[in-house]
């Protein structure tokens, strides 16, 4: 299969700070790549590059064998691109915004509104068609985006972080729009912050930090590179989570993980449930209540963590900072 | 050929969803039409009193320098409107779209026009209620009108580079007034030259802001020969010195604008 997206070495600073660092991809047709990375990891940058908003340094980046920097005008025909905050024009109705597209897609008179009715009603947005944008809710807002990226029934697809922002209803009900798009032979370059829609989604994931790529696989495979088993605990009280701990660390073979807001405590292990058990026993004769406990395999949260040292949840300011600098 | 033909009906496509906007929320149509009727009003009653116009009526004088002031203020919309659009990633949106460069531009000044023609008639209004009047014939104050907006069409290029310059519609707002400001006052527009101090009278006699009034009261009527143009080439030709300047600002920003639409990154 024909790689649709591909870059060799992309390289883009921002002044001091790098936010691609040499970056390598390839998707081939068909899938979904999962990109992922904390806030400021280079995501947004690299979905720029490839839809010809933003001119690398250095290195090479094609869309469906398209040089971008030599033929940005022939990526754009090529493409679609649904964005981080939904670029809908709050003033036009839903399907004044996708016929504007269709038109600048030059899909013409006729076909401009009829493109523009045919998605309305496969994004459920038909009742909603023809009132302005500004009485839709954020859900409604992003589907409407997607659509609009999908006018001109583009060959390869950019989403950047389609589902931050979004309820869990929202969520679920995108993910089963991207799983459409993809089963109907689209190439899709995902960006998430979320593993668990890399996870659902994606066929390859690559992870990023820094503007480089720190690992890459299938969901699978970056699991069984992480390794190993969990052993979770929740704690019934908050002042038992450092005795916990430190039962814990005893049988760990890695970095236990601390969520003190909800008092759960997970620990890399290698042997399996006796090591779980004689860690309850111990627990048991220190007084410390356990309110729920288990085993389970990594997830991607674990291999993120593992990676990269941080969950990726937690957003500092900082690191929102460096993202929107970075992106003028 | 077919290029340029695309870039217009790309162009146009993008004006028609600026002027969507201009039905979907009057009220903003509303305040842009309500602060130059303000001005006629204060300027008319309040200062017009004491501003002496030798041979003439001052609300006379003031109409074609109040119309001057707000069409060149209109035009600043041109450079919010784009801020507002990066800001919203809408501008990402039509720069990853197959259309022609320059059509975003092309699109949002044209509506820009289309704006200030409706405050124009909304302030020709205004004036004809409080006496002004046009002495001359109607090609004649065609002709003015056409020159206010052509120049206010020359400025909006110049806001709409500002506009895809500074990180927010905010900064473009206060930016421009620095500009704008000073421009529109240090001019014939609410008081005579003649009575400014030295260097400032040569600069308001050069300020292409003079040369479109002046060239509107000639062409509209609103003259006296108690008070003859000064004695400089900028006054003396306006008509051909504000077209001078239309030019020069059009050579130098619509590629600069151009240049810059196309790196606007969204923030």
């Amino acid at each position: 299969m024909a790689d649709m997206i591909r870059a060799r070495g992309l390289v883009k600073r921002y002044g001091e700070v790098t936010a691609l660092d040499g970056l390598d991809l390839s998707v081939p047709e068909g899938t979904i790549l999962g990109l992922l990375g904390p806030n400021g990891a280079g995501k947004t940058t690299a979905v720029r590059i490839f839809t010809t908003l933003l001119e690398p340094d250095d290195g090479v980046a094609e869309v469906a064998g398209v040089d971008v920097r030599r033929d940005p005008r022939g990526v754009r025909r090529r493409i679609g691109l649904s964005g981080q905050y939904a670029a809908v024009d709050e003033y036009l109705t839903g399907y004044e915004n996708l016929d504007m597209v269709g038109r600048l897609h030059r899909l013409g008179r006729r076909g401009a509104p009829k493109r523009a009715r045919e998605l309305l009603e496969r994004f459920a947005l038909t009742d909603a068609g023809d009132r302005p944008v500004k009485t839709y809710s954020g859900g409604m807002r992003r589907r409407l985006d997607l659509a609009a990226a999908l006018v001109a029934e583009p060959t390869v697809l950019f989403l950047d972080e389609p589902t931050t922002g979004l309820d869990p209803r929202g969520r679920t009900g995108m993910w089963d729009v991207i799983r459409e798009l993809v089963d109907g032979g689209a190439t899709l370059l995902l960006t998430t912050q979320y593993l668990e829609e890399a996870d659902r989604l994606a066929d390859d994931i690559v992870v990023i930090d820094h503007g480089r790529i720190i690992a890459q696989g299938t969901a699978d495979q970056l699991k069984a590179q992480v390794g190993g088993e969990r052993v979770e605990l929740v704690l019934e009280q908050a002042e038992d989570v450092e005795l916990a701990r430190s039962v814990l660390a005893g049988s760990a073979v890695g970095a236990v993980v601390v969520d003190e807001h909800s008092r759960r405590l997970t620990a890399p292990v290698s042997g399996g449930a006796p090591v779980l058990m004689a860690a309850l026993a111990r627990l048991q004769d220190e007084g410390v209540k356990v309110l729920d406990f288990g085993m389970r395999r990594p997830t991607l949260d674990d291999v993120f963590l593992t990676l990269t040292g941080q969950t990726t949840r937690t957003t500092t300011e900082a690191d929102q900072a460096r993202e929107q600098e970075p992106a003028r | 050929m077919s290029a340029l033909l695309d870039t217009f009906a790309d162009g146009a496509i993008v004006a028609r969803r600026n002027l969507i906007k201009i039905k979907r929320v009057p009220d903003l149509l509303v305040f842009t039409t309500l602060s130059p009727i303000m001005f006629v009003l204060l300027f008319g009653y309040i200062f017009g009193g004491s501003i002496e116009i030798p041979g003439g009526n001052y609300r006379e004088f003031l109409i074609a320098g109040i119309f001057a002031q707000t069409v060149i203020f209109g035009a600043t919309i041109t450079g919010a409107g784009l801020a507002d659009d990066i800001q919203k990633g809408i501008i990402d949106r039509f720069r990853s779209l197959p259309m022609s460069q320059s059509a975003v531009l092309l699109g949002r000044t044209a509506s820009d026009v289309v704006n200030n023609v409706i405050v124009i008639v909304v302030m020709s209004v205004t004036g004809l209620a409080i006496g002004w009047r046009i002495r001359t014939s109607v090609p004649e104050a065609i002709a003015g009108f056409l020159l206010l907006l052509l120049f206010a069409y020359a400025v909006s290029w110049i806001m709409a580079y500002l506009g895809l310059l500074v990180p927010s519609p905010e900064v473009l707002n206060n930016a421009s007034f620095l500009v704008t400001f000073p421009l529109t006052f240090v001019a014939n527009t609410f008081a005579r030259p003649e009575t400014f101090p030295g260097p400032v009278r040569t600069f308001a006699n050069w300020n292409p802001v003079s040369a479109v009034v002046q060239a509107a009261r000639e062409l509209f009527g609103n003259t006296s020969p108690a008070n003859p143009p000064p004695d400089v080439w900028s006054l003396q030709n306006p008509v051909a010195y504000t077209l001078i300047w239309v030019v020069a600002i059009l050579a130098v920003f619509v590629p600069l604008a151009i240049r810059q639409y196309q790196r606007a990154a969204s923030r």
